[in-house]
C-alpha cells in the first residue's frame, strides 16, 4: 500500500523550497448548528477509491474518542505516527475550522479526495460527512456534508 | 475541629451544589423516562440478526444500531444524501419517531457536569464532587457523634428547627449522596488524568477479510449468536466497500463480522477495568438502572434544603458565639476560663469575667470544660464556672471533665477559683461545683480562691466574687452581669381553670394572649408580637417585687395562639402566690427560655409520657401537637379524680381523636392510694415492651416524684439489661424536674 506522510511533506517543503512542488492549502470546515457538544473531526486523502493515503488534520484531543471516526480510525489503524502534530481542540455546533497546510503538488488534480469523518458524544458517528475531490477546479467551491458538517471548502494558493 | 470540616466546604461550595444538586435530579428522570417509553422484548426472544435484518427492511440505508442502556433501539441512515435517526419497535423494525438527543436534557447536562464552562466548569464540579464527599462523610461523623455512636444512627433525633431537619433530611439522603459524590469524583479524577483510565483500544481492524459478495444481514451467523439485550452498537460497512465489515459491540466486548461469511473477527472482551469503568458510570447516572437513578435524585433534591438549613445552623451558631470576641488560644493564654453549663446561664457570667479580664490586660482563652486541654503553658490563673446538673452530676458542657482531668498536667504556677452557680433550696447546692474545687486541688493545684456557690444567678454575689478576686489579682474587675433577659412579653391572662382546692393542692390552668405592642414600636426589630415557642419551652415570670425570675413549663405553642401554663401554689409561694391571684384581664410580665432538650422524638415509636400534678403542662402541650397520631401512652398521679384532675376535658377528646393512645391516671386521695410509679409499676410488662420497642420516656414533675419513677423504670428496665442512664445517653430519658 502506497502511502506518505504528509507531515513529512511539510517539511520537506520548508527544508527545500527550490526541489519541492507545494503549495499553501486552506481547508475551512463550516458545521452546523446542533444540540451537543464539540464535534471530533478527521480530515483526511484518500485515493478514488476510498483507499486512506493520510491524515490532514483530527480536531479533538481525547484519543479514546478516535474510533468513533470510522474511515478515517480504519485508515490511519490509529496509529499515532500518523497524525501526530496534526491534532487541535474539538470544534463546537455552529463554528468553523480552519487549518492551513503545505501539501505536494502531485496531490492535486490526481483523482485524491479529501474526506471527513464527524463525531459527536452521545449522537450518531458520520463516515465520510463529505467528501471532497481535491482538484483546481473545485478550489473555493463549498461542498455539503450530510451530518455535522455544513460545507467544506479548500482554498489553493 | 469535625464541625469545621464540616461547615467550611458547606459554606463555600452550597450555592454551587444547589445547581449540581438540582440539575442531577433533573438528569436522574432521563433513564426512568426512557425506560418507560422503551419496548423491550424478552431475552432470547430477538437476536442482532433478526433485528438487523428487519431494521435493513424499512431502513435500506442504515448506517449504524443502537441499543441504549434504557433498551430503546435507535436507527442511523441516510436517506437522499442526508442522514437521519429513528427510535425503532425492535420487533418490527419500523420506525417509532425521529430520534433525537433532548435539547433540554442536554443544557441540564453541560449545566451539571461543567457549569457551561467548558474544561474550567468540568474541574470545578470535579472540585465539589470532592467537597460534598467530605460534607457526606463528617457529616456521618457529626451524626454518630450526636447520636451517640454508630449503632445509634437510626435513633428518632431530638432538638428542633433547622438542626433538627438538617439532621433528620441528612441520614435519609446520604447514602444517595455519598455514592453520587464517590462516583462524581472517580470520574472527574479521570477526566482529568488524576486517575488512570481504562484503556479502550479495541479490536485492531481485521488485515484479511473475504472480499466476497455481502449476504444479507438478518443471514450472519455472529449476529445471529448475539441476543438484543447484548447488543450496544452495531456499525455498518461503507456501502460498496467489499472490504470493510461490521463493526459489533456488545456489554461483553467488540469484534468484527465479515460481511460476505458472517464469521465473528478479531472479538476482544471488555477488559476488566472498562467493565468498572461502565458500571461506576452507571451508578452515576442511573444508565441502565433506572431505579437507582430515581433514588438517588430524591437525595439530590434533598440538598437545596440541606444547603439552607446548614447555612441557618452556621449563622445561629456564628451569632451565639460571636458574643466572645478577642478570645486568646488555649497556648497563649495566661489566664484560663472554663465553663460548665446546662443551659447556656453560667455562659453568660463567664462571658462577663472574660471582657473584664480583657479590658484590664489579661491574654485570656474561654471554653467549655469538656474542652480542657492537657496543658496550658502559659496560664498561671484557671477560673471554673460551673452549675450543677440534677442532683450533683456534672452540666452538659462539664460531662467529660473529671475524665479529662486524669491527663491534665498542670504548669506549677497555675492556681485557681471555683464559681458555683445553683439554687440554695435544693439539697446539694453547687455539688459539682465542689466536686471539681475538691478534683483540683487534688491535682496539686493552688487555690487563688476558695470556692464561692452564686445562689440563683445573683448578680450582688458574683460581683462582690469578682471585686474579691480582683484584690488577690491586683486589679479592679468591676463585674456587672445581670443574666435575666429583659422581661419582653407582656402577657394577659385570658383564662384560668381551677383544680385541687379541696385537696390542699391549689392548681390553676393559666391561658394567657400577648399584648400587641401599640404603634410605631412594633415595627422595631425585637419587639415583635408573638415569640416563638414550643410545648416543654420555659416561660419565665418575674415577680412583682423584682426577684429572680421563676421558670414554668409551656403547655402550648405558639401555634396554639395562647401562652399556656399550669401552676401549683406552693405554700408561701411568692411567685406561684402572684400568679394564682391573677384575675383575667391582669397583665404580667415575662420571658421565654427554650428548651429545646425536652421535647417527644418524631417517627413511630412509643412516648411515654409521665408526669404527676402540675407537671402534666407540657405533656398535654404534647400531646395537643401531635397531629400525626404517634403512639403516646400518658402515666399521670394527682390527688383526687374529683378534685384535681387537671386537663380532664382536653384528654378525653385527645382519646377519641387519637393523639392521646393511651391515659393511666392514678390518685392519692382515692382508694387506690398511689402514685405514679406505682401505677407504672403495676404496667410493668406494657412499659418494658416499649422500652424494648424504642421507645422515649419524657417525665415532668417535682423532684421526689422523678426519683421515684426513675427508681421503678430502673427496676422495669432491669430485665431488658439496660437502666436509665443509657437511655439518658441515648436521648430516650428527659426529664423536666423542678
Amino acid at each position: 500500500m502506497k502511502k506518505f506522510v504528509l507531515a513529512f511533506s511539510l517539511f520537506t517543503a520548508l527544508a527545500l523550497p527550490a526541489y519541492a512542488q507545494a503549495r499553501d492549502v486552506t481547508f475551512t470546515t463550516e458545521l452546523q448548528s446542533y444540540n451537543g457538544d464539540g464535534a471530533y473531526l478527521a480530515l483526511y486523502l484518500t485515493d478514488a477509491a476510498g483507499e486512506y493515503q493520510g491524515t490532514l488534520w483530527v480536531s479533538g484531543k481525547k484519543s479514546k474518542y478516535y474510533k468513533h471516526l470510522g474511515g478515517w480510525a480504519r485508515g490511519s489503524g490509529l496509529n499515532p505516527a500518523e497524525y501526530d502534530g496534526l491534532t487541535g481542540a474539538s470544534v463546537t455546533s455552529g463554528r468553523t475550522l480552519k487549518i492551513t497546510l503545505n501539501l505536494d503538488d502531485s496531490l492535486i488534480d490526481n483523482g485524491y479526495e479529501v474526506r471527513v469523518d464527524s463525531a459527536v458524544e452521545d449522537m450518531r458517528d458520520i463516515r465520510a460527512d463529505v467528501v471532497a475531490p481535491l482538484t483546481t477546479e473545485g478550489s473555493g467551491k463549498p461542498v455539503s456534508g450530510r451530518g455535522y458538517v455544513r460545507s467544506l471548502t479548500y482554498d489553493l494558493q | 475541629m469535625l464541625r469545621k470540616f464540616h461547615g467550611l466546604p458547606g459554606l463555600f461550595a452550597g450555592l454551587f451544589l444547589i445547581v449540581l444538586s438540582v440539575t442531577g435530579a433533573v438528569l436522574a428522570l432521563a433513564p426512568a423516562l426512557d425506560r418507560a417509553s422503551a419496548v423491550i422484548p424478552g431475552a432470547g426472544q430477538v437476536s442482532v440478526a433478526e433485528l438487523a435484518g428487519r431494521i435493513v427492511a424499512h431502513y435500506p440505508q442504515t448506517e449504524q444500531i443502537v441499543r441504549t442502556y434504557s433498551g430503546n433501539v435507535i436507527v442511523y441512515y441516510s436517506r437522499d444524501g442526508q442522514a437521519g435517526a429513528d427510535l425503532v419497535n425492535p420487533l418490527t423494525g419500523e420506525g417509532i419517531a425521529p430520534y433525537g438527543s433532548s435539547a433540554f436534557f442536554g443544557w441540564v447536562k453541560d449545566l451539571h457536569r461543567a457549569f457551561m464552562l467548558d474544561d474550567a466548569g468540568r474541574a470545578m464540579a470535579g472540585v465539589l464532587a470532592v467537597f460534598m464527599l467530605i460534607l457526606c462523610i463528617s457529616g456521618m461523623f457529626l451524626l454518630a457523634r450526636r447520636t451517640g455512636g454508630w449503632a445509634n444512627l437510626l435513633r428518632p433525633l431530638s432538638g428542633s428547627g433547622s438542626k433538627r431537619i438538617h439532621a433528620e433530611l441528612a441520614r435519609f439522603a446520604v447514602l444517595g449522596l455519598l455514592l453520587s459524590a464517590l462516583t462524581g469524583t472517580f470520574m472527574s479524577a479521570q477526566r482529568f488524568g488524576l486517575l488512570p483510565e481504562a484503556p479502550e483500544i479495541g479490536p485492531r481492524f481485521p488485515a484479511e477479510v473475504s472480499g466476497g459478495q455481502p449476504a444479507p444481514v438478518g443471514s450472519l451467523k455472529a449476529l445471529g449468536n448475539v441476543d438484543l439485550g447484548g447488543l450496544r452498537e452495531l456499525v455498518f460497512p461503507y456501502p460498496g466497500d467489499p472490504q470493510d465489515v461490521y463493526s459489533l459491540t456488545t456489554s461483553g466486548g467488540s469484534g468484527f463480522v465479515d460481511q460476505a461469511t458472517g464469521e465473528l473477527l478479531q472479538y476482544q472482551p471488555l477488559a476488566k477495568g472498562s467493565v468498572v469503568q461502565q458500571w461506576i458510570v452507571s451508578l452515576h447516572t442511573g444508565e441502565g438502572l433506572w431505579w437507582l437513578g430515581l433514588i438517588l435524585g430524591a437525595a439530590a433534591l434533598i440538598v437545596p434544603v440541606l444547603s439552607v438549613t446548614g447555612i441557618t445552623i452556621w449563622w445561629q451558631r456564628r451569632r451565639s458565639s460571636g458574643k466572645l470576641p478577642d478570645n486568646i488560644g488555649a497556648a497563649r493564654a495566661d489566664t484560663v476560663i472554663l465553663v460548665g453549663s446546662e443551659g447556656n446561664t453560667t455562659w453568660g457570667f463567664a462571658r462577663e469575667l472574660h471582657a473584664s479580664l480583657g479590658k484590664v490586660g489579661f491574654k485570656v482563652h474561654c471554653s467549655e470544660m469538656n474542652a480542657l486541654a492537657e496543658h496550658y503553658p502559659q496560664a498561671s490563673r484557671l477560673f471554673v464556672l460551673t452549675s450543677t446538673y440534677g442532683d450533683g452530676d456534672a452540666p452538659a458542657s462539664a460531662r467529660r471533665f473529671m475524665a479529662r482531668l486524669d491527663n491534665f498536667r498542670p504548669g506549677k504556677a497555675l492556681t485557681f477559683a471555683v464559681l458555683g452557680f445553683g439554687d440554695r433550696q435544693f439539697p446539694n447546692f453547687c455539688k459539682f461545683a465542689v466536686d471539681v474545687d475538691k478534683a483540683l486541688a487534688g491535682k496539686g493545684l493552688k487555690r487563688l480562691h476558695s470556692i464561692e456557690r452564686i445562689d440563683r444567678c445573683s448578680t450582688s454575689q458574683f460581683s462582690k466574687w469578682g471585686d474579691k478576686i480582683g484584690q488577690t489579682i491586683g486589679t479592679s474587675l468591676g463585674l456587672d452581669y445581670n443574666p435575666l433577659p429583659p422581661a419582653s412579653v407582656e402577657l394577659e391572662l385570658v383564662e384560668r381553670a381551677d383544680y385541687g382546692l379541696s385537696v390542699e393542692a391549689p392548681t390553676s390552668i393559666l391561658r394567657f394572649k400577648v399584648v400587641e405592642q401599640g404603634g410605631w414600636r412594633r415595627y422595631v426589630p425585637g419587639n415583635r408580637k408573638t415569640p416563638s415557642f414550643e410545648a416543654g419551652d420555659l416561660l419565665g415570670v418575674v415577680p412583682p417585687n423584682g426577684q429572680a425570675p421563676r421558670f414554668y413549663s409551656l403547655a402550648s405553642s405558639a401555634t396554639d395562639g395562647v401562652v399556656e401554663i399550669c401552676v401549683r401554689k406552693q405554700p408561701r409561694g411568692l411567685c406561684s402566690g402572684y400568679l394564682y391571684e391573677l384575675k383575667p384581664g391582669n397583665r404580667i410580665s415575662s420571658f421565654i427560655r427554650h428548651n429545646p432538650g425536652f421535647r417527644p422524638a418524631t417517627g413511630s415509636n412509643p412516648v411515654i409520657l409521665i408526669g404527676a400534678g402540675a407537671g402534666i403542662g407540657p405533656l398535654a402541650g404534647f400531646i395537643r401537637k401531635n397531629a400525626s397520631r404517634n403512639p403516646m401512652y400518658l402515666y399521670w398521679g394527682g390527688r383526687s379524680s374529683q378534685s384535681d384532675f387537671l386537663y380532664q376535658p382536653e384528654l378525653g377528646r385527645y382519646l377519641d381523636d387519637h393523639r392521646l393512645t393511651a391515659l393511666n391516671t392514678v390518685f392519692s386521695r382515692s382508694d387506690e392510694r398511689a402514685y405514679v410509679q406505682d401505677k407504672l409499676k403495676q404496667d410493668e410488662s406494657a412499659v418494658r415492651q416499649m422500652v424494648n420497642a424504642g421507645a422515649q420516656i419524657l417525665v415532668c414533675g417535682g423532684k421526689d416524684m422523678a426519683a421515684g419513677v426513675k427508681q421503678v423504670i430502673d427496676e422495669i428496665l432491669k430485665p431488658l439489661a439496660t437502666d436509665v442512664e443509657a437511655l439518658r445517653a441515648d436521648g430516650r430519658y428527659l426529664e423536666d424536674v423542678y
